[in-house]
């Protein structure tokens, strides 16, 4: 293993983290079926003004993640567990209303699709300034100048009409970018981002991303990112964790991860992203997908799927062992090359 | 015309039963796949495996049931031929117009002496005549417009589908009382037609609607690109998967139909023979002595609801579980 | 907007077109055509040739439908023969008019008031015992044959136990005559106990209509709130940590109403069928109880404009709901 050539952003912010999640899982349990475990003991910390990626295929359970520390799962058919350190407050024992007071304020979120995540009948304006009447407890009409300048700051031209544009009169970038002046508006101290360019056109993608990055960066903001694009973690987080079947398999360092995958599945990743740059290596895909470990056992659940499994693995779960600031989640892993 | 268009609620409720029909099969059986976590699970058999277990539909499955067979044996079970005025010399018009319970005629009799138990046991059977060839008459009438408006198009679409529109605008029974009044004599036919020709419109619809949901979907071209020929891909094809909303809608249209007929015979629009009784009929003519004999009414109106509300249970959590959206 | 609803005029011409087509071809088809339709069937074949050349039946088919045209643009359609012989059909029709639309409006509200709060409750409490038995409560509504409720409640709350009154429109007051809305003239004068007997009158037959568009109304703000709670709009609403109050009116209410908005209009247009009904057991003199007796004595004058007026009002209150849509969705407004 190499010295990190770069120095962590981490440092640079204190070591006490400003959200902490510790042991989180969520199983949701529905009427004559069988419980399902989304997240399966996940533990993770954001610093301040961090950027911490969680990346996985669909269905490894980091959006449920994402939803479970907003609070935003559904009332009925789940049950959470763990913890999650806010600031000194365990998020997940609040109260709802309390939650409510911080939900927009100190934690914001945005989300996949803002066509369907925008009200439609309700004026991007309005679906500003509510934030603002709510958590500032400003009227209407004070708000709506700050508003204006939120919609600028995020770069949405001629602000003053679009305050009044209705989300299906904008572009899906736009609409991106409203959802984002949204989460902004209160200047929050931790912003999570799910998906937040999947559903968008590649040029669009990479202009929210930068957008992003600037915005996190000017505020000190901390970013949870939560996405299954390797392509973004790699230019905007400082951490990154992997998550499979609910459970983190890998965490590591931006570049040190990028540079040594050392779990089979982020080696799989990093192998299936095309690269226009080297014709020779053909395109390796990961084998099945996510619900092929379903219904759970003892075992790996990334076993079926893995390129070298051994005979442990058909046999027992890993467990995550941490050492010299990365985590890894593996029997056999892969053999640094380097 | 988008799905945002409100021009009219109707139109938009019977299309949007159109599309859960087997329009995109590809996706609902992916859909189901996701919901059974076994990929390849049909929509059919995925609906039958919550059907099984919903209560809603057991009942109003057991319910429609007990009414088929109730008209199937109702003839050998009726303790008394319902044609036959067997108290008629214990009615009174003026003192007792209506002969109350007695040994062998435990619920009285009407207005003419014959045992009421007995008409409405045997009434079933016409009731049920009346629900069922009212929704085949209603489903051929929408089958033949909804295929000749889907096969061919252009002019001819617009112009069956404008008149369609229209009826649907008239209110329903108003237009079933309207048909009525066309004939100069009443009779069971004549009310059948009334309440299936206000079914034709929407069946109409409904089938267009499913048809041309499928003319571009994978299997429709599939079968095209193999050289299938055009009646067979509509017949063997296009058709069968129109056929969950269709039953769907049958459910419902029955109760109705049977509801409706009751309409009719109170506004005096219904069949006037009463030898072959029906309960629409019975209730509609019990009218005349609600006050004195009131259970004249209620036992037959009693009977209608309980069917009615049998087959819109089924009709409903039918549609519920042919509906991918309720899927997810 | 202004062209939004032009175009909207548009296409209602061409729904009213047909619909003229469809009425004139169902008076052709009438039992005995429609010289008999007006005629009766007892009368003598020079009546009867002097009223087919009046009437211009020996002229081509498309001429007919011209004068059809015209006499129905000037409110002509002939006496009633049966509901009240020699009575100028269409007079007929504007007296009665005003009763329906009371009756219509207070069985509406009744509808609506009470379909829309319980709709949204059981949403958002589906499953819970309360929404399964409202949802039972409203599929027995819709299977309920509507006169026999009507007779039902007649019968329980005004013959049995006198607590409303069983029939008419008000009791014999000797009130003064405005708008033939009776409450709202009681209101305009100041006889207050006009208002209070019309009112009393109101109860059973509004109720009694009011069922299937309670039922229908329930149901479709049920099913709307259902799915509206489960968009992302709503999620992003929580996030931003508004208050159960605007999520609920702002986010939830105001996306879910839509729909329920044109069923309201519907059932508007379809409450005539109920009145058809409902007035003959309540002997409420509207159009309604008119359309019963002119159905059952077959008098096709008064069939003729109150069918037409049924389908026009309704056109009309297509209308209106199109317009209404277009105010609450911007959707519609600015495509």
């Amino acid at each position: 293993m190499t010295a990190t050539a770069t120095t962590p952003r981490t440092h640079r912010h204190g070591d006490e983290p400003l959200l902490s999640v510790r042991d989180l899982r969520v199983t949701f349990t529905r009427q004559g079926e069988e419980p399902f475990t989304a997240v399966d003991g996940v533990s993770f910390d954001v610093r301040p003004g961090q950027t911490v990626g969680l990346v996985g295929e669909s269905g490894c359970g980091k959006s449920v993640t994402s939803l479970a520390i907003m609070g935003l799962l559904p009332t009925r058919g789940n049950r959470v567990e763990g913890t999650a350190t806010f600031d000194g407050t365990d998020l997940l024992r609040l109260s709802g209303s309390d939650m409510r007071d911080r939900r927009g304020r100190d934690i914001a979120m945005i989300f996949q699709d803002p066509l369907s995540s925008l009200n439609p009948v309700v004026p991007v304006g309005r679906q500003v300034t509510e934030v603002l009447e709510r958590h500032r407890g400003m009227s209407r009409k004070a708000a709506t100048p700050l508003a204006r300048d939120l919609l600028q700051r995020v770069g949405i031209p001629d602000p003053d009409r679009r305050l009044k544009d209705y989300p299906h009169q904008m572009s899906g970038g736009m609409r991106q970018r409203a959802l984002i002046a949204m989460a902004l508006a209160c200047a929050p101290r931790l912003l999570i981002a799910d998906e937040p360019t999947t559903a968008l056109d590649v040029t669009i993608q990479a202009q929210i991303l930068s957008l992003l990055k600037e915005l996190v960066q000017d505020t000190g903001t901390a970013l949870v990112m939560i996405t299954h694009d390797l392509g973004v973690v790699a230019g905007l987080c400082d951490e990154v964790n992997v998550l499979y079947g609910g459970r983190i398999v890998e965490r590591g360092e931006r570049h040190e991860l990028f540079a040594e995958p050392r779990h089979p599945y982020t080696n799989g990743l990093l192998a299936s992203i095309p690269r226009l740059d080297s014709e020779r290596a053909p395109l390796t895909p990961i084998p099945g997908s996510v619900s092929d470990n379903l219904p759970w056992t003892s075992a790996c659940a990334f076993a079926p799927r893995c390129s070298q499994p051994v005979e442990v693995c058909t046999r027992q779960t890993p467990a995550l062992e941490e050492s010299a600031g990365r985590a890894l989640r593996c029997f056999n892993p892969v053999e640094v090359t380097r | 015309m988008s799905p945002a268009n409100p021009m009219n609620r109707r139109k938009d409720r019977i299309d949007e039963l159109a599309a859960t029909s087997g329009g995109g099969t590809a996706t609902l059986v992916r859909e189901a796949g996701a919901v059974d976590e076994k990929p390849g699970v049909s929509l059919i058999a995925s609906a039958w495996k919550r059907l099984r277990r919903n209560p809603v539909f057991l009942i109003g499955a057991t319910i429609s049931l007990l009414f088929v067979v109730l008209a199937l044996v109702s003839p050998f079970i009726a303790p008394h031929d319902p044609a036959v005025g067997y108290l008629l010399d214990k009615v009174r018009p003026q003192s007792n117009p209506v002969p109350g319970p007695e040994p062998g005629f435990p619920l009285g009799a009407d207005d003419v002496g014959r045992d009421l138990l007995s008409r409405l046991i045997v009434g079933s059977q016409q009731t049920l005549l009346v629900g069922v060839v009212a929704t085949l008459f209603g489903l051929a009438g929408g089958l033949v417009l909804g295929i000749l408006a889907g096969a061919f198009g252009g002019w001819v679409d617009a112009l069956v589908m404008r008149v369609v529109d229209v009826l649907l605008s008239i209110p329903s029974l108003l237009l079933a009382f309207s048909i009525a009044a066309l004939a100069t004599r009443a009779t069971q036919l004549t009310v059948i037609i009334a309440v299936a020709a206000v079914q034709v419109p929407i069946f109409a619809r409904l089938l267009r609607g499913s048809l041309l949901a499928q003319r571009h979907s994978d299997h429709v071209l599939a079968a095209r690109a193999l050289g299938v020929t055009e009646r067979a891909v509509v017949f063997r094809h296009m058709l069968p998967n129109a056929l969950g909303p269709v039953i769907v809608q049958s459910t419902l249209v029955l109760a109705t139909s049977i509801i409706d007929a009751a309409a009719l015979s109170f506004l005096g629009l219904g069949n006037p023979n009463d030898r072959r009784p029906e309960w629409g009929q019975m209730l509609g003519r019990a009218q005349q002595y609600i006050y004195d004999s009131p259970h004249l009414a209620v036992y037959p109106a009693l009977c209608i609801i309980f069917v009615a509300l049998g087959f819109t249970l089924m009709g409903e959590s039918l549609r519920e579980a042919l509906d991918p959206k309720s899927r997810r | 907007m202004a062209r939004f609803i032009i175009r909207r005029l548009l296409q209602m011409v061409g729904v009213v077109f047909v619909l003229s087509l469809l009425l004139f071809f169902w008076l052709r088809s009438l039992p005995g055509g429609t010289v008999s339709a007006i005629l009766g069937e007892r009368a003598t074949p020079e009546t009867r040739a002097a009223l087919t050349k009046a009437l211009g039946l020996d002229q081509p088919i498309w001429v007919q439908y011209g004068k059809f045209l015209g006499r129905a643009v000037r409110g002509d359609f002939g006496a009633s023969t049966k509901v009240l012989p020699g009575a100028d059909a269409f007079d007929i029709f504007l007296t009665r008019f005003p009763a329906t639309v009371e009756l219509s409006f207070f069985a509406l509200l009744i509808a609506v008031v009470l379909a829309i709060p319980l709709g949204y409750l059981s949403a958002r409490r589906a499953n819970s015992p309360l929404d399964s038995g409202l949802v039972i409560v409203s599929l027995v509504g819709v299977a309920v044959p509507v006169f026999f409720l009507a007779f039902l409640l007649k019968y329980q709350l005004a013959v049995e136990h006198n607590v409303f009154p069983v029939s008419g429109r008000q009791d014999n007051l000797n009130c003064t005559r405005v708008t033939n809305f009776f409450v709202l003239d009681g209101l305009l004068t100041r006889e207050l106990d006009c208002s209070v007997s019309a009112l009393k009158h109101l109860v059973l037959p509004s109720v009694a209509l009011a069922t299937i568009p309670f039922a229908v109304i329930y149901r479709i703000t049920r099913a709307s709130v259902l799915e509206v709670l489960g968009e992302d709009y709503v999620r992003t609403a929580e996030s931003k940590g508004l208050t159960a109050r605007v999520i609920r009116g702002r986010h939830v209410l105001r996306n879910a109403l839509l729909p329920v908005v044109t069923t309201i209009g519907l059932q508007t247009g379809g409450l005539l069928a109920g009145a058809v009904l409902t007035e003959k057991v309540f002997n409420w003199g509207g159009i309604g109880n008119a359309l019963a007796d002119a159905f059952q004595f077959r008098d096709y004058s008064v069939l003729q404009v109150l069918i037409l007026a049924a389908a026009g009002i309704y056109v009309i209150i297509n209308l209106l709901v199109d317009i209404s849509y277009a105010v609450i969705d911007p959707r519609v407004r600015t495509r």
